[in-house]
Protein backbone atom coordinates (compact mmCIF):
# COMPACT_ATOMS: atom_id res chain seq x y z
CA UNK A 1 0.00 0.00 0.00
CA UNK A 2 1.37 3.30 -0.83
CA UNK A 3 -0.11 6.99 0.18
CA UNK A 4 -0.21 8.67 -3.10
CA UNK A 5 0.74 12.16 -1.11
CA UNK A 6 4.28 11.42 -0.04
CA UNK A 7 4.51 8.26 -1.93
CA UNK A 8 4.71 6.46 1.37
CA UNK A 9 4.26 2.93 2.20
CA UNK A 10 2.63 1.74 5.14
CA UNK A 11 2.58 -1.59 6.50
CA UNK A 12 -0.59 -4.13 7.43
CA UNK A 13 -1.02 -2.44 10.94
CA UNK A 14 -1.35 1.12 9.54
CA UNK A 15 -5.20 1.31 10.34
CA UNK A 16 -3.93 -0.46 13.94
CA UNK A 17 -1.74 2.32 14.67
CA UNK A 18 -4.13 4.92 13.77
CA UNK A 19 -6.80 3.77 16.29
CA UNK A 20 -4.46 3.36 18.65
CA UNK A 21 -3.64 7.00 18.25
CA UNK A 22 0.02 6.76 17.45
CA UNK A 23 1.50 9.59 15.87
CA UNK A 24 2.66 8.50 12.59
CA UNK A 25 6.13 10.00 10.72
CA UNK A 26 7.83 8.90 7.42
CA UNK A 27 10.86 6.41 8.53
CA UNK A 28 13.04 4.65 5.54
CA UNK A 29 10.17 5.11 3.12
CA UNK A 30 7.45 3.95 5.35
CA UNK A 31 4.81 5.93 7.60
CA UNK A 32 5.28 4.68 10.82
CA UNK A 33 4.29 5.36 14.23
CA UNK A 34 6.97 7.22 16.47
CA UNK A 35 4.65 7.29 19.90
CA UNK A 36 1.76 6.17 21.32
CA UNK A 37 1.44 7.73 24.96
CA UNK A 38 4.87 9.12 24.22
CA UNK A 39 8.29 8.45 23.94
CA UNK A 40 9.14 8.08 27.91
CA UNK A 41 6.49 6.29 29.17
CA UNK A 42 7.27 3.86 25.99
CA UNK A 43 10.27 3.36 27.11
CA UNK A 44 9.47 2.53 30.30
CA UNK A 45 7.29 -0.05 29.83
CA UNK A 46 9.74 -2.05 27.98
CA UNK A 47 12.18 -1.65 30.61
CA UNK A 48 9.84 -2.58 33.72
CA UNK A 49 6.85 -4.79 31.69
CA UNK A 50 6.80 -5.16 28.29
CA UNK A 51 5.98 -3.32 24.73
CA UNK A 52 5.13 -4.29 21.43
CA UNK A 53 6.36 -2.74 18.52
CA UNK A 54 6.00 -2.57 14.59
CA UNK A 55 9.17 -3.34 12.40
CA UNK A 56 7.18 -5.01 9.63
CA UNK A 57 9.09 -2.43 7.14
CA UNK A 58 12.19 -4.24 7.87
CA UNK A 59 13.38 -6.43 4.82
CA UNK A 60 13.69 -10.31 4.76
CA UNK A 61 15.45 -12.23 1.93
CA UNK A 62 15.42 -15.94 1.72
CA UNK A 63 17.92 -18.57 0.32
CA UNK A 64 16.70 -21.84 -0.22
CA UNK A 65 18.82 -24.57 -2.02
CA UNK A 66 21.52 -26.91 -1.38
CA UNK A 67 24.50 -24.05 -1.50
CA UNK A 68 22.19 -21.64 0.35
CA UNK A 69 23.94 -21.44 3.20
CA UNK A 70 27.36 -21.33 1.74
CA UNK A 71 25.88 -18.32 -0.30
CA UNK A 72 25.21 -16.06 2.69
CA UNK A 73 28.37 -17.17 4.40
CA UNK A 74 30.04 -15.34 1.51
CA UNK A 75 27.90 -12.02 2.14
CA UNK A 76 28.33 -11.52 5.61
CA UNK A 77 31.11 -11.74 8.44
CA UNK A 78 29.67 -13.96 11.01
CA UNK A 79 29.63 -17.63 11.19
CA UNK A 80 26.81 -19.01 9.00
CA UNK A 81 28.10 -22.20 8.17
CA UNK A 82 27.93 -22.77 11.84
CA UNK A 83 24.41 -22.07 12.40
CA UNK A 84 21.94 -25.38 13.33
CA UNK A 85 18.10 -25.42 12.33
CA UNK A 86 16.53 -22.96 14.48
CA UNK A 87 19.42 -20.31 15.51
CA UNK A 88 20.00 -17.41 14.47
CA UNK A 89 23.01 -15.07 14.10
CA UNK A 90 23.96 -11.47 13.78
CA UNK A 91 26.34 -9.88 11.18
CA UNK A 92 27.40 -7.16 8.91
CA UNK A 93 27.79 -7.46 5.30
CA UNK A 94 30.40 -5.45 3.46
CA UNK A 95 31.64 -4.71 0.63
CA UNK A 96 35.62 -5.94 -0.21
CA UNK A 97 37.00 -2.30 0.73
CA UNK A 98 35.11 -3.11 4.39
CA UNK A 99 32.89 -0.42 4.70
CA UNK A 100 29.53 -1.62 5.99
CA UNK A 101 26.11 -2.53 3.36
CA UNK A 102 24.42 -3.03 6.30
CA UNK A 103 23.97 -4.64 9.16
CA UNK A 104 21.68 -8.10 9.38
CA UNK A 105 20.67 -10.94 11.40
CA UNK A 106 20.57 -14.97 9.74
CA UNK A 107 18.29 -17.51 10.38
CA UNK A 108 18.70 -20.85 8.99
CA UNK A 109 14.96 -21.85 8.91
CA UNK A 110 15.68 -25.29 7.77
CA UNK A 111 18.69 -27.72 6.58
CA UNK A 112 18.37 -26.00 3.01
CA UNK A 113 16.62 -22.87 3.81
CA UNK A 114 18.01 -19.14 5.41
CA UNK A 115 16.15 -15.72 6.00
CA UNK A 116 18.35 -12.52 6.41
CA UNK A 117 16.63 -9.47 8.09
CA UNK A 118 17.77 -6.25 6.87
CA UNK A 119 17.29 -2.52 7.44
CA UNK A 120 14.25 -1.47 5.89
CA UNK A 121 15.99 2.13 4.43
CA UNK A 122 18.71 -0.84 2.41
CA UNK A 123 16.13 -3.53 1.33
CA UNK A 124 16.56 -2.66 -2.00
CA UNK A 125 20.55 -1.45 -1.90
CA UNK A 126 21.28 -5.04 -0.44
CA UNK A 127 18.55 -6.74 -2.50
CA UNK A 128 21.03 -5.98 -5.60
CA UNK A 129 24.21 -6.44 -3.81
CA UNK A 130 23.38 -9.81 -2.83
CA UNK A 131 21.67 -11.12 -5.81
CA UNK A 132 24.51 -10.41 -8.00
CA UNK A 133 26.36 -12.25 -6.26
CA UNK A 134 24.37 -15.74 -5.88
CA UNK A 135 26.02 -18.48 -7.16
CA UNK A 136 25.48 -22.42 -7.12
CA UNK A 137 21.84 -24.40 -5.85
CA UNK A 138 20.43 -21.27 -4.55
CA UNK A 139 17.01 -19.59 -4.82
CA UNK A 140 16.61 -16.04 -3.05
CA UNK A 141 13.51 -14.31 -2.85
CA UNK A 142 12.76 -11.55 -1.38
CA UNK A 143 10.22 -11.80 0.78
CA UNK A 144 9.78 -8.95 2.41
CA UNK A 145 6.23 -7.55 1.10
CA UNK A 146 4.37 -10.70 2.53
CA UNK A 147 6.33 -10.91 5.89
CA UNK A 148 4.94 -9.28 9.10
CA UNK A 149 7.29 -8.66 11.69
CA UNK A 150 6.11 -7.61 15.37
CA UNK A 151 8.89 -6.63 18.31
CA UNK A 152 7.63 -7.72 21.86
CA UNK A 153 10.23 -6.83 24.02
CA UNK A 154 10.28 -6.54 28.11
CA UNK A 155 10.42 -8.47 31.29
CA UNK A 156 6.99 -9.59 30.55
CA UNK A 157 7.26 -10.55 27.33
CA UNK A 158 7.93 -14.03 28.04
CA UNK A 159 4.46 -14.56 30.30
CA UNK A 160 2.50 -12.67 27.44
CA UNK A 161 3.38 -14.76 24.80
CA UNK A 162 3.24 -18.13 26.32
CA UNK A 163 -0.30 -17.67 27.22
CA UNK A 164 -1.08 -16.96 23.62
CA UNK A 165 0.96 -19.94 22.01
CA UNK A 166 -0.88 -23.17 21.43
CA UNK A 167 -0.40 -25.50 24.02
CA UNK A 168 1.41 -23.65 26.10
CA UNK A 169 4.70 -23.02 24.81
CA UNK A 170 8.21 -24.51 26.36
CA UNK A 171 9.36 -20.89 26.19
CA UNK A 172 12.93 -22.12 27.43
CA UNK A 173 12.97 -24.22 25.05
CA UNK A 174 13.60 -21.04 22.84
CA UNK A 175 17.11 -19.89 23.53
CA UNK A 176 18.64 -16.47 22.92
CA UNK A 177 19.20 -15.75 19.76
CA UNK A 178 16.81 -19.10 18.56
CA UNK A 179 13.76 -19.52 16.51
CA UNK A 180 11.13 -21.59 16.48
CA UNK A 181 8.34 -21.83 14.49
CA UNK A 182 4.56 -21.96 16.83
CA UNK A 183 0.92 -21.06 16.40
CA UNK A 184 0.26 -17.75 18.08
CA UNK A 185 -3.26 -16.89 18.77
CA UNK A 186 -4.36 -19.38 15.69
CA UNK A 187 -1.34 -17.53 13.42
CA UNK A 188 2.00 -19.46 12.10
CA UNK A 189 4.61 -17.29 13.41
CA UNK A 190 8.26 -17.69 13.67
CA UNK A 191 9.49 -16.93 17.02
CA UNK A 192 12.86 -15.33 17.76
CA UNK A 193 14.33 -14.37 21.18
CA UNK A 194 15.75 -11.60 19.91
CA UNK A 195 15.72 -7.68 19.99
CA UNK A 196 16.88 -4.22 20.11
CA UNK A 197 16.51 -3.20 23.21
CA UNK A 198 18.49 -4.95 25.71
CA UNK A 199 15.48 -6.53 27.27
CA UNK A 200 14.38 -10.37 26.81
CA UNK A 201 11.86 -10.62 24.20
CA UNK A 202 10.98 -11.73 21.33
CA UNK A 203 10.47 -11.04 17.07
CA UNK A 204 7.03 -12.55 15.79
CA UNK A 205 8.01 -13.33 11.67
CA UNK A 206 4.07 -13.88 10.60
CA UNK A 207 2.27 -13.36 7.21
CA UNK A 208 1.64 -9.43 6.91
CA UNK A 209 -1.83 -10.35 6.73
CA UNK A 210 -2.21 -11.82 9.91
CA UNK A 211 0.05 -9.01 11.49
CA UNK A 212 -3.18 -7.23 12.55
CA UNK A 213 -4.92 -9.99 14.33
CA UNK A 214 -1.60 -11.05 16.02
CA UNK A 215 -1.10 -7.23 17.07
CA UNK A 216 -4.68 -7.49 18.66
CA UNK A 217 -4.33 -10.70 20.80
CA UNK A 218 -1.20 -9.84 21.92
CA UNK A 219 -2.36 -6.23 23.24
CA UNK A 220 -5.72 -7.46 24.84
CA UNK A 221 -3.35 -10.68 26.71
CA UNK A 222 -0.67 -8.35 27.54
CA UNK A 223 -2.49 -5.41 29.17
CA UNK A 224 -3.09 -6.57 32.56
CA UNK A 225 0.91 -7.11 32.19
CA UNK A 226 1.32 -3.64 31.91
CA UNK A 227 2.05 -4.67 27.77
CA UNK A 228 2.31 -1.01 25.64
CA UNK A 229 2.29 -0.35 22.04
CA UNK A 230 5.54 1.34 21.27
CA UNK A 231 6.79 3.38 18.23
CA UNK A 232 10.18 3.91 16.93
CA UNK A 233 11.24 6.93 19.60
CA UNK A 234 11.16 4.49 22.12
CA UNK A 235 13.01 1.68 20.23
CA UNK A 236 16.09 4.93 19.59
CA UNK A 237 16.25 5.45 23.05
CA UNK A 238 16.36 2.13 24.24
CA UNK A 239 18.63 1.05 21.20
CA UNK A 240 20.67 3.71 22.27
CA UNK A 241 21.34 3.15 26.10
CA UNK A 242 22.58 -0.51 24.72
CA UNK A 243 25.35 0.97 22.02
CA UNK A 244 23.46 -1.06 19.99
CA UNK A 245 24.23 0.36 16.07
CA UNK A 246 21.74 2.14 14.14
CA UNK A 247 22.59 1.89 10.04
CA UNK A 248 22.75 5.16 8.95
CA UNK A 249 23.59 6.43 12.01
CA UNK A 250 26.62 4.96 13.63
CA UNK A 251 27.69 2.78 11.00
CA UNK A 252 27.65 2.92 6.76
CA UNK A 253 29.65 2.48 4.01
CA UNK A 254 32.19 4.92 5.08
CA UNK A 255 32.61 2.44 8.58
CA UNK A 256 33.75 -0.53 8.78
CA UNK A 257 32.68 -3.31 11.67
CA UNK A 258 36.38 -3.09 13.55
CA UNK A 259 36.34 0.54 14.38
CA UNK A 260 32.59 -0.02 14.81
CA UNK A 261 32.96 -2.19 17.75
CA UNK A 262 31.40 -4.74 15.88
CA UNK A 263 35.28 -7.28 15.56
CA UNK A 264 32.82 -9.87 17.29
CA UNK A 265 31.16 -10.70 14.90
CA UNK A 266 33.74 -11.35 12.45
CA UNK A 267 34.80 -14.45 11.73
CA UNK A 268 37.91 -15.26 9.85
CA UNK A 269 38.74 -18.24 10.48
CA UNK A 270 35.37 -19.29 8.77
CA UNK A 271 35.95 -19.56 5.69
CA UNK A 272 36.01 -16.76 3.13
CA UNK A 273 33.54 -14.11 3.07
CA UNK A 274 33.47 -10.26 1.20
CA UNK A 275 35.60 -7.73 3.17
CA UNK A 276 37.57 -10.57 4.49
CA UNK A 277 40.70 -9.24 3.11
CA UNK A 278 40.49 -5.55 3.97
CA UNK A 279 39.54 -6.45 7.47
CA UNK A 280 42.75 -8.39 7.92
CA UNK A 281 44.51 -6.09 6.96
CA UNK A 282 42.80 -3.49 8.64
CA UNK A 283 42.89 -5.58 11.95
CA UNK A 284 46.54 -6.18 11.14
CA UNK A 285 47.13 -2.15 10.95
CA UNK A 286 45.53 -1.63 14.00
CA UNK A 287 42.23 0.00 14.22
CA UNK A 288 42.44 4.44 13.34
CA UNK A 289 39.10 5.38 15.19
CA UNK A 290 36.31 3.54 17.71
CA UNK A 291 33.51 4.26 18.38
CA UNK A 292 32.70 5.03 21.83
CA UNK A 293 29.92 5.89 24.28
CA UNK A 294 29.97 8.80 26.58
CA UNK A 295 27.93 10.44 29.05
CA UNK A 296 28.00 14.36 29.38
CA UNK A 297 29.29 16.31 32.03
CA UNK A 298 27.64 19.80 31.76
CA UNK A 299 24.53 20.22 30.06
CA UNK A 300 23.39 19.91 27.01
CA UNK A 301 22.37 16.72 24.60
CA UNK A 302 24.43 15.62 21.75
CA UNK A 303 22.86 15.07 18.51
CA UNK A 304 24.01 13.02 15.41
CA UNK A 305 26.57 15.65 13.65
CA UNK A 306 27.94 17.52 16.40
CA UNK A 307 31.47 17.48 16.34
CA UNK A 308 33.53 15.77 19.04
CA UNK A 309 36.79 18.02 20.32
CA UNK A 310 40.02 17.04 22.58
CA UNK A 311 42.12 19.80 23.28
CA UNK A 312 39.92 22.23 21.54
CA UNK A 313 40.45 20.27 17.66
CA UNK A 314 37.55 18.65 15.72
CA UNK A 315 38.66 14.69 16.27
CA UNK A 316 35.37 12.83 15.60
CA UNK A 317 31.78 13.01 15.32
CA UNK A 318 28.47 12.31 16.99
CA UNK A 319 26.73 9.58 15.53
CA UNK A 320 23.65 9.14 18.02
CA UNK A 321 22.79 10.81 21.11
CA UNK A 322 19.45 11.58 23.40
CA UNK A 323 18.46 12.21 26.89
CA UNK A 324 18.67 8.64 28.64
CA UNK A 325 14.85 8.08 29.97
CA UNK A 326 16.64 5.24 32.24
CA UNK A 327 19.60 7.09 33.41
CA UNK A 328 17.94 10.55 33.15
CA UNK A 329 21.23 11.68 31.51
CA UNK A 330 22.15 13.17 28.17
CA UNK A 331 24.09 10.14 26.49
CA UNK A 332 26.14 10.02 23.11
CA UNK A 333 27.83 7.63 20.52
CA UNK A 334 30.69 8.71 18.03
CA UNK A 335 34.07 8.27 16.40
CA UNK A 336 36.95 9.28 18.11
CA UNK A 337 40.73 8.53 17.77
CA UNK A 338 41.69 5.42 18.91
CA UNK A 339 44.30 6.75 20.96
CA UNK A 340 41.90 8.86 22.95
CA UNK A 341 38.82 6.07 23.37
CA UNK A 342 39.50 5.05 26.67
CA UNK A 343 36.61 4.58 29.15
CA UNK A 344 37.08 8.47 31.74
CA UNK A 345 38.83 10.26 28.53
CA UNK A 346 37.21 13.64 28.63
CA UNK A 347 35.41 14.94 25.30
CA UNK A 348 34.22 18.20 24.38
CA UNK A 349 30.93 18.30 22.03
CA UNK A 350 30.18 21.27 20.20
CA UNK A 351 26.93 21.69 20.70
CA UNK A 352 25.21 24.82 18.99
CA UNK A 353 28.77 26.46 18.91
CA UNK A 354 29.78 25.99 22.72
CA UNK A 355 32.09 23.31 23.80
CA UNK A 356 30.73 21.35 26.64
CA UNK A 357 32.07 18.81 28.63
CA UNK A 358 31.80 14.54 27.72
CA UNK A 359 33.36 11.20 29.63
CA UNK A 360 33.93 8.66 27.67
CA UNK A 361 32.05 5.36 29.92
CA UNK A 362 31.64 1.77 30.08
CA UNK A 363 28.98 0.41 27.74
CA UNK A 364 26.68 -0.35 27.64
CA UNK A 365 25.05 2.28 29.43
CA UNK A 366 22.20 0.50 31.00
CA UNK A 367 22.82 -2.54 32.65
CA UNK A 368 19.78 -4.40 33.94
CA UNK A 369 20.90 -4.45 37.37
CA UNK A 370 21.34 -0.71 38.11
CA UNK A 371 17.40 -0.72 37.63
CA UNK A 372 15.56 0.85 40.63
CA UNK B 1 -6.15 22.31 23.17
CA UNK B 2 -5.68 24.76 25.96
CA UNK B 3 -5.52 28.57 24.67
CA UNK B 4 -6.38 30.71 27.30
CA UNK B 5 -8.08 33.89 26.36
CA UNK B 6 -6.06 37.06 27.49
CA UNK B 7 -2.86 35.56 26.19
CA UNK B 8 -0.90 36.47 23.11
CA UNK B 9 0.06 33.89 20.31
CA UNK B 10 2.60 34.17 17.92
CA UNK B 11 2.79 32.09 14.55
CA UNK B 12 6.22 30.18 16.21
CA UNK B 13 3.51 28.76 18.77
CA UNK B 14 5.29 30.78 21.32
CA UNK B 15 2.79 32.68 24.13
CA UNK B 16 3.44 35.99 25.42
CA UNK B 17 1.24 37.15 28.73
CA UNK B 18 1.50 40.85 29.15
CA UNK B 19 2.06 42.69 32.97
CA UNK B 20 2.77 45.90 32.50
CA UNK B 21 5.86 46.19 30.44
CA UNK B 22 7.10 42.99 30.45
CA UNK B 23 6.25 40.04 28.28
CA UNK B 24 6.08 36.48 30.18
CA UNK B 25 6.97 34.14 27.51
CA UNK B 26 6.55 29.94 26.68
CA UNK B 27 5.46 27.82 24.34
CA UNK B 28 1.84 26.65 23.91
CA UNK B 29 -0.25 23.84 24.64
CA UNK B 30 -0.21 23.10 20.22
CA UNK B 31 3.63 23.69 20.26
CA UNK B 32 4.42 20.92 23.48
CA UNK B 33 1.59 18.23 22.38
CA UNK B 34 3.61 18.37 18.87
CA UNK B 35 6.86 18.14 20.60
CA UNK B 36 6.63 15.40 22.63
CA UNK B 37 8.39 14.38 26.04
CA UNK B 38 10.47 17.66 26.69
CA UNK B 39 13.99 16.62 28.24
CA UNK B 40 16.13 19.85 27.55
CA UNK B 41 15.28 23.35 27.59
CA UNK B 42 17.98 25.79 26.95
CA UNK B 43 17.63 29.64 27.88
CA UNK B 44 19.31 33.35 27.35
CA UNK B 45 21.05 34.76 30.22
CA UNK B 46 19.31 37.53 32.45
CA UNK B 47 20.08 40.77 30.37
CA UNK B 48 20.53 39.47 27.01
CA UNK B 49 18.50 41.49 24.63
CA UNK B 50 16.29 39.55 22.47
CA UNK B 51 14.58 40.74 19.27
CA UNK B 52 10.86 39.94 18.07
CA UNK B 53 11.28 36.97 14.98
CA UNK B 54 14.54 35.41 16.08
CA UNK B 55 15.66 32.51 18.39
CA UNK B 56 16.44 33.61 21.91
CA UNK B 57 16.52 29.16 22.74
CA UNK B 58 16.19 25.58 22.43
CA UNK B 59 13.62 23.49 23.74
CA UNK B 60 14.31 19.72 23.15
CA UNK B 61 12.44 16.43 23.06
CA UNK B 62 13.82 12.81 23.02
CA UNK B 63 13.61 12.99 19.44
CA UNK B 64 13.78 16.79 18.23
CA UNK B 65 15.74 20.29 18.49
CA UNK B 66 13.42 23.51 18.04
CA UNK B 67 14.53 26.36 18.31
CA UNK B 68 12.62 29.54 20.17
CA UNK B 69 11.57 32.31 18.83
CA UNK B 70 10.89 35.68 20.45
CA UNK B 71 7.42 37.23 19.52
CA UNK B 72 8.61 40.93 20.99
CA UNK B 73 11.97 42.87 21.95
CA UNK B 74 13.22 43.99 24.87
CA UNK B 75 15.84 43.02 27.53
CA UNK B 76 15.29 39.32 29.62
CA UNK B 77 14.65 40.18 32.74
CA UNK B 78 14.37 36.58 34.57
CA UNK B 79 14.77 32.82 32.93
CA UNK B 80 12.59 30.36 34.57
CA UNK B 81 15.54 28.14 36.03
CA UNK B 82 13.60 25.72 37.65
CA UNK B 83 13.18 24.11 34.03
CA UNK B 84 16.90 23.36 34.20
CA UNK B 85 15.56 20.14 36.31
CA UNK B 86 12.33 20.08 35.45
CA UNK B 87 11.59 20.72 31.78
CA UNK B 88 8.49 18.52 31.90
CA UNK B 89 6.83 21.75 33.24
CA UNK B 90 6.73 22.51 29.38
CA UNK B 91 4.68 19.67 29.08
CA UNK B 92 2.33 19.66 32.06
CA UNK B 93 2.20 23.62 32.56
CA UNK B 94 2.75 25.13 29.27
CA UNK B 95 1.03 28.31 30.38
CA UNK B 96 1.64 28.63 34.28
CA UNK B 97 4.67 26.68 35.76
CA UNK B 98 6.54 25.86 32.23
CA UNK B 99 6.85 29.53 31.40
CA UNK B 100 10.61 30.44 29.86
CA UNK B 101 11.68 34.22 30.14
CA UNK B 102 10.25 37.34 31.02
CA UNK B 103 11.54 40.06 28.65
CA UNK B 104 10.99 43.81 29.51
CA UNK B 105 9.70 45.26 26.23
CA UNK B 106 11.16 47.67 23.69
CA UNK B 107 8.47 48.29 21.52
CA UNK B 108 4.72 47.47 22.83
CA UNK B 109 3.19 47.69 19.69
CA UNK B 110 5.30 44.55 18.33
CA UNK B 111 1.90 42.91 20.83
CA UNK B 112 -0.03 43.99 17.43
CA UNK B 113 1.19 41.30 15.35
CA UNK B 114 0.62 38.59 17.64
CA UNK B 115 -2.72 36.53 17.39
CA UNK B 116 -5.53 36.05 19.88
CA UNK B 117 -6.48 33.02 21.12
CA UNK B 118 -9.28 32.12 18.44
CA UNK B 119 -7.30 33.22 15.17
CA UNK B 120 -4.19 31.02 16.97
CA UNK B 121 -6.52 28.27 16.86
CA UNK B 122 -7.79 28.48 13.35
CA UNK B 123 -3.63 28.84 12.40
CA UNK B 124 -2.95 25.89 14.01
CA UNK B 125 -6.12 23.87 12.52
CA UNK B 126 -4.75 24.83 9.02
CA UNK B 127 -1.08 23.83 9.92
CA UNK B 128 -2.20 20.58 11.32
CA UNK B 129 -4.35 20.01 8.58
Amino acid sequence: MTNSEQDLRRTSLYETHKAAGAKMVPFAGYEMPVQYTGVIDEHNAVREAAGLFDVSHMGEFEARGKEAGAFIHKMVTNNVLRLEVGGVLYAAMCRAEGGIVDDLTVYRLDEERYMAVVNAANIEKDWEWMASHRTGDCAFENVSEGTGLLALQGPKAETILSKLIAGGGDMAAIPYYGARNKDVAGCEVLVSRTGYTGEDGFELYCKSADAPALWDSLMSEGEGEGLKPCGLGARDTLRTEMKFALYGNDIDESTHPLEAGLGWVVKYKAGDFIGREKLLSLKAEGVKRKLVGFEMVDRGIPRHGAPILIDGEVAGEVTSGTMSPSLGKAIGIGYVPASNADEGAALEIDIRGKARRAQIVKTPFYKKTQAE
Amino acid sequence: MELPSGLKYSREHEWVRVEGNIAVIGITDFAQSELGDVVYVELPEVGTEVEANNTFGVVESVKAVSDLFAPVSGVVVEANTTLEDEPELVNSEPYEDGWMIRVEMKDESELNDLLEADSYRAYTEEESG
